[in-house]
């Protein structure tokens, strides 16, 4: 084992140690494989260990030699396995995937890799990032760091649990509907996502198309934002990324007003959870910023308005694994037959059951009572937020109704499971950057008969800004971990 | 929701399913179907579109790479292929 001190790492002093000949970007690269060949058989955060990270170190370690090292060459990360690397299994946590390997580098890989940043391997996830869990892979469940017992969060929960354990120094998520922050405040850790448009999703899989970002997982907010600035822009290869003519960055004040939404905190939320809210909120009072409270009339609606077209826009997208081009393939006794059983074999159950709501929901009958009335609450909804993103700077709320759940709690009851997003999902719907901060710790399972003392787990909370304002997400969040 | 419907949906969504299956995803379309049909007691007229703020975004469809520069990587993933064609069953 190296003596390198992992826990207290980031970026920033990692570059400076590895400018300044402390330690190598290999040294650093075999420290992180250290850790995970100790604890990723347990934790099952990484499905999939580069063979070729420490020839990506020496690369990194050459730039430092000819004096051409950025910030992140060098700086091992993880990313989540639905978006591709050239030549590396990408697969989604999905067996209709298991023998994929990606065919390009996503737009996010290319620039990462410039930077010369150090590839160690891909994350578990909920499949095709169906989940709130990580339980929904077909190659089992990543396990919490801080109780091996209960989920990590999802669908970053791979990604969420490698940064967290510190198998490597930060990472990529997706987030469809929460899916880096959740996992993020479960692991007691940072995680982003940028305005919707802000980052290119050309080779990260599909799920939302319409709400769909990668954003970045670290152990603070200014590794987050570094990541975040190299991967960040307009690209010819994602028509929906904004060009850099229409990026209009609000004003980034000393003092910020932080609106709460009273009316959305009122029933459903752990106890503990809304002590340390309050808690969180006296200490942003503290800080001098300035507590505001808003009402956004239809954000009741957010979740299940999410849960139309979230799944619409799945059973799009999943269509195109059919077993033709890519992917596995089974034999039927004709196409369709192939069709029919490549995806029978290929999907798992929460895949199919959004398959099956999307489709009814897209279905003649059902168009307008369904899809068509959500697209309408989601126009609401964003001239609310819009309305309200004059009154205040950013929207404080928890992270998560709770801490992290035990593993199979609630697997089977896929209702309960989709709550897990109640507080992230509106971010999504509006298309607004939102970003998880480390809030404190729930004592849990303790024993008050013989005096065991129980677990700690991690709690987060939920800044949401207007539509390109993530630097107020960054400045708010380093102020509340006293982040220089 | 009944049976026959989520019959008719597999078909469309192209997955084989067992009869218990089915029987299992009725049941919990029932819920999920219970808990998104809140949004019909939201007052908002289905007609509210607005077009974004980004458009005529694509990009021109020029300067094409070198002809079967990527065609080799691609088949490699492809199940099934037959002298550089991907092989599909018989349609008509």
């Amino acid at each position: 084992m190296s003596n390198i001190d992992l826990k207290s790492l980031t970026i920033r002093k990692a570059h400076e140690d590895m400018k300044a000949g402390v330690f190598s970007a290999r040294e650093l690269t075999q420290a992180y494989l250290d850790v995970i060949a100790e604890k990723n058989p347990n934790l099952n955060a990484y499905l999939f260990i580069f063979e070729d990270a420490l020839k990506q170190a020496d690369e990194a370690d050459k730039r430092f030699k000819d004096g051409t090292a950025e910030l992140l060459t060098g700086i091992p990360m993880a990313i989540k396995n639905n978006i591709c690397i050239k030549d590396k299994p990408t697969t989604a946590a999905s067996k209709i995937l298991e023998n994929y390997r990606a065919v390009y580098d996503a737009t996010v890989i290319e620039k990462l890799r410039k930077a010369g940043v150090v590839f160690l391997g891909g994350t578990n996830m909920d499949e095709f990032g169906h989940g709130a869990s990580t339980e929904n892979s077909a190659f089992g469940v990543t396990k919490n760091p801080h109780d091996n017992t209960r989920v990590a969060g999802g669908s970053s929960g791979g990604s969420t649990t490698a940064v967290s354990a510190n198998c490597c120094l930060a990472a990529l998520g997706t987030d469809t509907g929460g899916s880096s922050r959740q996992p993020a405040s479960f692991c007691g850790v940072v995680g982003f996502k940028p305005t919707y448009g802000r980052v290119s999703r050309y080779g990260a899989i599909a799920m939302g198309s319409s709400l769909d970002q990668v954003g970045s997982i670290a152990k603070n907010v200014e590794d987050a934002e570094i990541v975040y600035n190299q991967i960040k822009g307009d690209d010819n290869m994602d028509s929906t990324t904004i060009p850099e003519s229409l990026i209009k960055e609000p004003k980034v004040k000393e003092k910020i007003v932080v609106g709460i939404p009273r009316n959305f905190l009122k029933e459903g939320i752990d106890e503990d959870v809304m002590k340390n809210f309050e808690e969180s909120v006296e200490k942003l009072k503290l800080l001098g910023h300035t507590i505001k409270e808003i009402n956004l009339p239809n954000i009741d609606y957010a979740l299940a308005t999410y849960y139309i077209i979230m799944p619409a826009e799945v059973s799009t997208n999943l269509s195109r694994f059919d077993g033709v081009r890519f992917g596995l393939h089974k034999e039927g006794e004709n196409l369709l037959g192939d069709y029919m059983k490549t995806r029978a074999e290929g999907f798992g159950p929460e895949a199919r059951r959004r398959i099956i709501l999307g489709t009814y929901v897209l279905s003649a009958g059902y168009y307008d009572a369904y899809y068509n009335k959500a697209t309408a609450l989601r126009e609401v909804m964003k001239k609310d937020f819009a309305k309200v993103f004059e009154e205040v700077d950013v929207i404080l709320t928890p992270t998560s109704p709770t801490p992290a759940f035990k593993i199979g709690e609630k697997s089977n009851d896929p209702v309960q499971m989709y709550l897990a997003d109640i507080f992230t999902v509106s971010a999504n719907m509006t298309g607004v950057p939102a970003i998880s901060i480390p809030s404190g710790f729930t004592e849990r399972d303790s024993n008050p008969v013989d005096g065991q003392k129980g677990k700690q787990l991690p709690l987060g909370i939920q800044f949401m800004a207007p539509w390109m304002g993530e630097n107020i997400l960054f400045k708010i969040g380093k102020d509340f971990l006293g982040e220089d | 929701m009944e049976l026959k419907d989520i019959e008719k949906l597999a078909e469309l969504a192209r997955i084989e399913m067992s009869q218990e299956e089915k029987e299992k995803i009725l049941g919990e379309m029932d819920s999920i179907l219970g808990f998104i049909d809140q949004i019909q007691k939201a007052d908002v007229n289905i007609t509210e579109r607005e077009a974004g703020d980004i458009r005529n975004i694509m990009r021109e469809d020029e300067n094409p790479h070198e002809s079967g520069k990527y065609t080799e990587d691609i088949l490699r993933e492809v199940p099934k292929t037959r002298e550089g064609y991907i092989e599909v069953k018989k349609i008509l």
